[in-house]
C-alpha cells in the first residue's frame, strides 16, 4: 500500500480541475439557441419523412453539444468518458434492437 | 482477528495526511474523490436515461401504428409554447453551467445570482407547462373517464386548431380513439420531465441558501457540479421531447 500522497503532475491537474471559460459556455448557448431555431423552422416545411430526420439529428447535435461542454465529458477523465460513451452505446443498442424487432414483425399487419 | 484489526488500522493511522476537511477518509486524494462522484453521478443518470429511453420507444412505436392518430393530436400543442419553453431551459442549462464557473473561482455572489436565475428560469418553464396543461384539462384531452374524442372526429368544432392545420380531415372513430394513447404518452412523458424539473427547482431553492452562507466557494463544489450534471441532463430530455412532441408531425 502506497502511503505517499500522490504528488499530482500540472498536467494531471488540469485534467481533474479543468474550469471551462465562460466564453465557450456562450458559444454553446447560442449554438443551442440557433439549433432551436433551426428545428423549428425546417418543421415549418414539408420534407416528407426527412422531417423527423432532420429534428432527431438536430435535437442529437444539440445533446452532443449539452453533454461535452456544458456537463465537461470532453475535459473529463478516461474513466467518465468510457462510462459515458458506454451508457449511450447500450441506449442505442436497447433501442435499435427493440425498433428493429418492431419493424421486422408484420409491420403495418396488426 | 484482532490482530490483523489492529494492523489495518495502523496502516490507516500512517495512511493519513493532511487533507482538506470535506475530503473523505476513504479517499487518498481529492481528486481521486471527485473522479468516484462524477463516476457516480454519471452511473445514476445513465440509468434515468435507460428509463426516458423506454418511453421513447413506446412513443416512437405507437406513433407509426397509429400515425393519423397521432399527427392529429399533436396538432393539439402549441409550438409557440414549446419553442419558449425550450428557450427558457437552455438559458437555465446555460446560467446552471455559469453558477459551476463561479463557484470554482470562489464568486459567492455570481454564484447565488446564477443559482437564482436558474431557480427563476426553472420556475417559468413549470408556468408554461401549467399553461399547457390548463388547456388539455379545458379541452378533455386528459387519459381518463373524461377524453373527448370530439376534435378528432370533427375537427370544425376545435376553430382554434382547425384553422392552423385547416387540411386535417376528420378520423374515423377507431382511430380517433386512439389518439388517447398520444395524450397518455405525452403526459407521462412531459409529467416525468416536470417531475425531475421540480425536484431540481427544490434543491435548487436549498443550493441558493447554502451558497448564501458561502458552502460552495470554498474549493468543494462537488454538489454544485452533480446538480449541474442533473440539469444538464433534464435539459437533454427537453431537447428530444419538444420536436418529438411538437414539431416532427407538423406536416
Amino acid at each position: 500500500m502506497t502511503v505517499n500522497q500522490h504528488e499530482e503532475t500540472p498536467e494531471e491537474h488540469e485534467q481533474h480541475h479543468h474550469i471551462v471559460s465562460p466564453k465557450i459556455y456562450l458559444i454553446i448557448l447560442l449554438s443551442l439557441l440557433v439549433g432551436t431555431a433551426a428545428t423549428v423552422w425546417a418543421s415549418f416545411i414539408d420534407l416528407g419523412p426527412f422531417n423527423p430526420i432532420i429534428a432527431l439529428a438536430i435535437a442529437c447535435t444539440k445533446a452532443v453539444l449539452v453533454v461535452l461542454f456544458f456537463m465537461h465529458v470532453k475535459y473529463s477523465s478516461k474513466l467518465t468518458k468510457l462510462t459515458v460513451g458506454a451508457g449511450f452505446f447500450t441506449f442505442l443498442v436497447l433501442i435499435g434492437m427493440t425498433l428493429a424487432d418492431y419493424f421486422t414483425r408484420a409491420w403495418g399487419r396488426w | 482477528m484482532s490482530d490483523s484489526t489492529a494492523v489495518a488500522h495502523g496502516a490507516a493511522a500512517d495512511a493519513h495526511h493532511e487533507h482538506p476537511p470535506y475530503q473523505r477518509h476513504h479517499f487518498e486524494t481529492i481528486a481521486q474523490q471527485n473522479d468516484a462522484t462524477n463516476f457516480a453521478m454519471w452511473l445514476f443518470l445513465l440509468t434515468e436515461i435507460m428509463f426516458f429511453g423506454g418511453l421513447f420507444t413506446a412513443y416512437l412505436i405507437y406513433r407509426n401504428w397509429y400515425y393519423p392518430a397521432f399527427v392529429a393530436s399533436s396538432h393539439q400543442l402549441d409550438i409557440f409554447w414549446g419553442s419558449l419553453n425550450t428557450l427558457l431551459l437552455i438559458t437555465s442549462s446555460f446560467t446552471m453551467a455559469m453558477g459551476v464557473w463561479c463557484a470554482e473561482l470562489r464568486k459567492k455572489s455570481g454564484l447565488v445570482l446564477c443559482l437564482v436565475l436558474t431557480f427563476i428560469l426553472g420556475l417559468g418553464f413549470l408556468g408554461v407547462k401549467t399553461v399547457e396543461y390548463r388547456e388539455k384539462w379545458e379541452k378533455h384531452h386528459i387519459p381518463g373517464l373524461h377524453f373527448s374524442v370530439q376534435s378528432f372526429v370533427n375537427p370544425a368544432s376545435d376553430p382554434e386548431v382547425h384553422d392552423k392545420y385547416p387540411n386535417d380531415q376528420p378520423l374515423s372513430m377507431d382511430m380517433a380513439r386512439h389518439t388517447e394513447l398520444y395524450f397518455f404518452l405525452y403526459f407521462a412523458m412531459t409529467g416525468m420531465h416536470a417531475v425531475h424539473m421540480i425536484i431540481g427547482i427544490a434543491i435548487l431553492g436549498f443550493m441558493i441558501l447554502r451558497a448564501q452562507a458561502g458552502a460552495y466557494t470554498t474549493g468543494h463544489v462537488t454538489f454544485v457540479e452533480n446538480f449541474g450534471l442533473y440539469w444538464h441532463f433534464v435539459d437533454i430530455v427537453w431537447i428530444f421531447l419538444f420536436p418529438l412532441l411538437y414539431l416532427i408531425s407538423r406536416h
